[in-house]
């Protein structure tokens, strides 16, 4: 083919003089200053977009920050990112985007969620319906919009279409166990976080892990391909390598689990909403340690939606109130307490001033 | 003077003995040159004046000698390399008949069964929490079917064949799968996902592991079939050659007695020429006859077997992964977005008849897709037509899958599972369609192949016993023959 013709033999045949550059002029050599020159805005440019995120493939939770940029450490959680949770304040006037909405033909609130997210978003296959405690919250928020819970058409949506979902207004909001970061709040606007998830590892009943550190040593762990959990072992200075552990990829989280029950690995690192879904599945693995990362879900919606937003914001003031009574306690307890023990109280709410 | 006893009583193996000598026939007597010279009696063996080299060569006697155990050996070999050639051929188109059309369908039938079960179980899915009996039942009996068919290829085949490397691997696997499939139904009669995880590892097991071995067990199974054909369709130039020589040197011979006895029939060396002659003739008129049917059988029967089980493959592939589609619910995306097995669907489905759609183009297949190939392949309007309705039947296949894909991406998952598998309206029904078309061109494709390759198998019958008997009778007329004319010295 032309192509392979030109990639292999020069123009000119074999021992003519190159002609490509005009005769007399010296070839270019880089010199140590402008070497030095080019390497220092590499760098800049790699810090300065190391810290977006990025969507993961297949992964059932969000992505939050890729994986390691430059020399700039995985974790714990940057100051930039706590700043982005902050949210609206909560209001109860309908502004242009509800009324649009309890305008509408169909009165129903379009939300984007999953439906495979066991305990989160997770359809039933015999029922056909979808639960959990993402499905709880938007129940809650029709509730207050529309005065009825079910007002609700659910479209479920995969990890890397809810963003576009709700630039092109497809869906009016987005439950989906989705973390908050500043690459995401540049483009969809966010309540107040109403879930503090981060990552954390899961295995085995009497494995004895503590955690994601030492008492992996030696052990294959299994990490979603393209999320958090992958870019932590990725990490250079507290990942696989120093931790000396063996990384397993999947396409999807939920496999983890299929190779932690066919004894194929040892451990899995996911979120920690992610595991107690798959601790719900199987009684025999638990959650090990502490999270260590800080990734707070928060309910998207569009960014012009600013009523919207405050309202949601006061949908979640009401779920949160009552202490040990709470709507949110009510609804953590009737689906997470069992397998993410120990949370006592909902995140608290940051708003903007 | 001769005693009637040393007459030379010329005995190769196996020829009829010389009559004693009678007056010669009319035509010029030639004197007889050098008699046997006076002395000692030499012992009788064969008569052959062995201790006298000399004798052999500048005598006549002693040259026509020679020439019949020359023209005598020359026959028998000429019959025998003919009858060797001949069978090696003729068991090599026995293999064709047999072993050709049956391991190669066993082969290419396990493949399908495989990817039966994997789409049967992926549509149990589909029915919510309780797999419906006739799913369950469908996949058990594919597997079983599956696990028979490779014992009995394991059977026919040694071990050092290469075939039989990829048998022991689907040996090793297939339970495994079973395991995996096991788990997912155990898992999804609790309603867990989980059960989808695991449908998704079997999956995988399946399309990774066990299809590519059983496709390479066909490809072996067709690479024997196609050594076949080669060893039965190459020419036996030793046979002919040799058979040529023969008919050459007999004639050569007649000629030179025509010419020096002015005799024209000498009856035993014109019963060899014509055995010798019917022998190249037939030979040649067989193999011919057997080249042509046998290559017909492959161009028009094997070729297009090759086509439509790689046709009947794609279109189970395409079910396997649309039934996935709604299964995996949008578990597993490519590297650009896209859900994987709504991808793996829509290529197997250009595969099968190319990117064109029916209202683009004509609902002809374009011609370098497999469905096109089938259809130029077909050379029989009992070929043809199932071909012509599998190409239309899959076009209404894409076009209905995309109804399910809409309502789908609208969210309505309900809605799409009960449109996919609807019989009557819906993808199923269409897969059903093309399924059951390819299986029809199939059948008529295999009875062509079948019925060429015993034709052409039938070309070689008799050949080596008739070249057996042919090459002794070529032997004998040549001893006789030449005897006669050895007679006329005693």
């Amino acid at each position: 083919m032309a192509s392979n013709e030109r990639a292999t033999s020069p123009p000119w045949p074999a021992g003519r003089p190159d002609r490509s550059r005009p005769a007399g002029r010296p070839r270019w050599r880089p010199r140590p200053a402008s070497l030095a020159a080019v390497t220092a805005v590499v760098l800049t440019a790699g810090g300065l977009t190391g810290g977006s995120g990025h969507a993961q493939d297949g992964s059932l939770a969000p992505g939050g920050r890729a994986a390691a940029s430059a020399g700039v450490p995985e974790l714990p959680a940057a100051s930039d990112d706590r700043n982005c949770e902050r949210s609206l304040t909560p209001a109860s006037d309908d502004g242009p985007a509800i009324k649009a909405l309890k305008n509408r033909k169909v009165k129903k609130l379009v939300a984007g969620v999953d439906q495979n997210a066991y305990r989160w978003g997770y359809r039933d296959p015999d029922s056909q319906r979808i639960t959990g405690f993402d499905i709880d919250l938007v129940h809650a928020i029709a509730e207050e919009i529309y005065g009825d819970p079910d007002a609700v058409v659910f479209r479920t949506l995969a990890t890397n279409q809810m963003i576009p979902a709700l630039q092109d207004r497809t869906v009016d909001v987005v439950a989906r166990t989705m973390t908050i970061d500043c690459a995401r709040a540049e483009k969809v606007a966010f309540s107040t976080a109403y879930f503090e998830a981060g990552q954390q590892v899961l295995a085995p009943k009497g494995a004895e892990f503590t955690g994601f550190d030492i008492s992996l040593t030696g052990k294959r762990v299994c990490v979603a391909r393209g999320s958090i959990a992958e870019g932590a072992l990725d990490d250079p200075k507290h990942g696989a390598k120093s931790l000396d552990v063996t990384k397993v990829t999947v396409p999807n989280a939920l496999d983890c689990l299929v190779r932690l029950q066919q004894g194929t690995v040892d451990a899995e690192v996911t979120d920690n909403s992610l595991a107690a879904s798959q601790a719900a599945q199987d009684p025999t693995v638990e959650l090990v340690g502490d999270r260590f990362t800080d990734e707070p879900y928060g309910v998207a919606m569009n960014r012009g939606d600013k009523d919207l937003v405050r309202r949601v914001n006061k949908v979640l003031e009401d779920y949160r109130r009552g202490g040990g009574h709470s709507r949110w306690m009510a609804s953590y307890h009737r689906w997470l307490s069992d397998d993410l023990k120990g949370i006592k109280k909902p995140p608290k709410a940051k708003y903007q001033h | 003077m001769s005693d009637p006893t040393s007459s030379g009583a010329v005995a190769p193996p196996g020829a009829a003995t010389v009559p004693p000598p009678s007056p010669a026939p009319a035509g010029p007597a030639t004197a007889p040159p050098a008699t046997a010279p006076q002395g000692p009696p030499r012992p009788r063996r064969w008569g052959w004046p062995l201790s006298q080299p000399r004798r052999v060569v500048t005598t006549r006697p002693g040259r026509l000698r020679v020439l019949s155990a020359v023209l005598c050996l020359l026959s028998l070999f000429s019959g025998a390399l003919t009858a060797w050639q001949v069978s090696a051929r003729s068991s090599a188109a026995d293999r064709v008949v047999t072993q050709g059309g049956d391991l190669s369908a066993k082969a290419a039938e396990i493949y399908r069964l495989l990817a039966d079960a994997d789409a049967a179980v992926a549509t149990g899915f589909l029915s919510g929490r309780q797999e419906p009996r006739e799913l369950r039942a469908q996949f058990d009996d594919d597997v079983a079917e599956a696990s028979r068919l490779l014992a009995r290829t394991a059977a026919k085949t040694t071990e050092s064949a290469p075939a039989a490397g990829e048998i022991r691997a689907l040996n090793a696997k297939l339970p495994y799968y079973s395991a995996e499939v096991e788990s997912a139904r155990a898992n999804n009669r609790q309603g867990l996902p989980l059960g989808v995880a695991y449908l998704r590892a079997a999956n995988d097991t399946m399309r990774d592991e066990l299809l590519p071995t059983a496709k390479r067990l066909y490809d072996v199974e067709t690479r024997q079939l196609n050594e076949d054909y080669g060893d039965a369709r190459a020419w036996p130039w030793a046979a002919l050659a040799l058979s040529v020589v023969s008919l050459v040197a007999l004639c050569w011979c007649q000629v030179r007695e025509f010419r020096r006895t002015n005799r024209v029939f000498n009856r035993g060396l014109l019963t060899a020429s014509v055995c010798c002659a019917v022998t190249l003739v037939w030979m040649a008129a067989g193999h011919g006859a057997a080249r042509s049917e046998l290559g017909s059988s492959d161009r028009h029967g094997a070729a297009s077997i090759r086509v439509l089980n790689e046709a009947r493959i794609a279109a189970l592939q395409a079910r396997g992964d649309e039934n996935l589609t709604l299964v995996a619910r949008g578990a597993v995306v490519t590297k650009r977005g896209m859900d994987a097995y709504e991808e793996g669907h829509r290529q197997q489905i250009e595969r099968l008849v190319g990117k064109r759609t029916a209202s683009t183009g004509s609902a002809a297949a374009e011609p370098d897709s497999v469905l096109g190939r089938a259809a130029a392949l077909a050379d029989d309007e009992d070929g043809r037509e199932p071909v012509a309705a599998a190409t239309r039947k899959t076009h209404e296949w894409r076009e209905r899958h995309r109804d399910v894909r809409s309502a789908d991406q609208a969210g309505e998952h309900q809605r799409a599972v009960d449109l996919l598998l609807s019989d009557g309206h819906g993808p199923q029904g269409s897969f059903k369609a093309v399924d059951g078309a390819l299986q029809r061109a199939l059948k008529s494709e295999r009875k062509e192949f079948t019925r060429a390759a015993e034709d052409g198998a039938d070309a070689f019958t008799a050949l080596v016993p008739g070249a057996v008997v042919l090459g002794l009778l070529a032997a004998g007329g040549a001893v006789v023959g030449v005897g006669r004319r050895l007679s006329e010295y005693q």
